[in-house]
């Protein structure tokens, strides 16, 4: 019970078992934790749901930046192309 | 040109490699995964242009099982793991992995872990659908960029490359153990970085 108590109360323990939940599966016990935690703070349930959106943030920044915005430059590009070439073409 | 350079170029054509169009198919792409991993434009640019020459070398050893793309992607996230490893204090701007660990030292109250009052989350206001607002998107990838960078590599290699973490661990060498924490602890730097720059 103790044990119980003592996570109802510490947001650094919670915040810990939201990432690793998003990442693994969760014990029992981290699981039950975390509910009891979660029910009684607000804040810790903002900060999941703040967790959980940075992380399909992140998700998503490299796969839907590729039309848009990083591109290279074409001198950079033409520069490549050529020493693709010479390459190839064994210098 | 002399013959045997010949022939490579005729088995290259023929089979599913063609190195004439890397650049117009792959620069940009490859280009984006570097610089959202390392945000440096030439450093950037230089592995790209390095996974290129290397890719030359090896072009015997494509088999085709996997797309050009996925190949050559393979060969860079090599070498963006190996600035990652040179670089594990953090170059220019980023944070050290001990500052970064100062920034949230009193988020927490370090009796009873409970969130101090100056540094609880607050909602961001943008909760319907941030991951379309550019500007919010753009605050973040500042405050990414700085993450100490081990603190980087683990939570982009996890969170974008979705390798497993027994991957991270061995590759970064950092024990499973540390994994976690620094998951966590990139977690709450990011978090309170897209707070204090977007409330």
């Amino acid at each position: 019970m103790d044990e119980i108590k003592k996570i109802a109360y510490n947001c650094r323990k919670a915040t810990f078992l939201i990432e690793k939940k998003q990442l693994e599966t969760l014990t029992l016990r981290e699981k039950l934790e975390l509910k009891i935690h979660l029910v009684g703070c607000s804040v810790c349930r903002t900060f999941q749901q703040q967790s959980i959106m940075i992380n399909q943030m992140v998700k998503g920044m490299f796969h839907s930046s590729q039309p848009q915005e990083t591109k290279l430059d074409e001198t950079f590009k033409n520069e490549l192309q050529e020493r693709i070439k010479e390459k190839l073409n064994g210098n | 040109m002399p013959a045997d350079k010949l022939s490579t170029l005729n088995q290259l054509n023929t089979s599913e490699i063609n190195p004439h169009k890397w650049v117009i198919l792959y620069a940009d792409y490859l280009f984006t995964y570097a610089i959202t991993r390392l945000n440096d434009e030439e450093l950037a640019k230089d592995l790209v242009q390095e996974t290129f020459l290397a890719a030359l070398e090896k072009t015997a050893q494509f088999k085709g099982n996997s797309s050009e793309r996925t190949w050559l992607t393979a060969i860079l996230k090599n070498k963006v793991v190996d600035v990652y490893r040179k670089n594990s204090s953090g170059p220019g701007k980023k944070s050290t992995v001990k500052e970064a660990e100062q920034e949230q030292q009193d988020f927490f109250d370090s009796e009873d872990g409970h969130w101090n009052e100056a540094h609880r989350p607050q909602e961001f206001g943008v909760e319907q659908d941030p991951i379309l607002n550019k500007e919010f998107n753009q605050i973040l990838q500042n405050c990414m960029q700085k993450l100490p960078v081990l603190w980087l590599s683990v939570f982009t290699m996890k969170h974008m490359d979705d390798a497993s973490t027994e991957l991270i661990c061995t590759e970064l060498k950092v024990s499973v153990a540390n994994f976690w924490v620094i998951i966590h602890r990139t977690k709450i730097n990011l978090r309170a970085c897209l707070q204090k720059n977007w409330i």
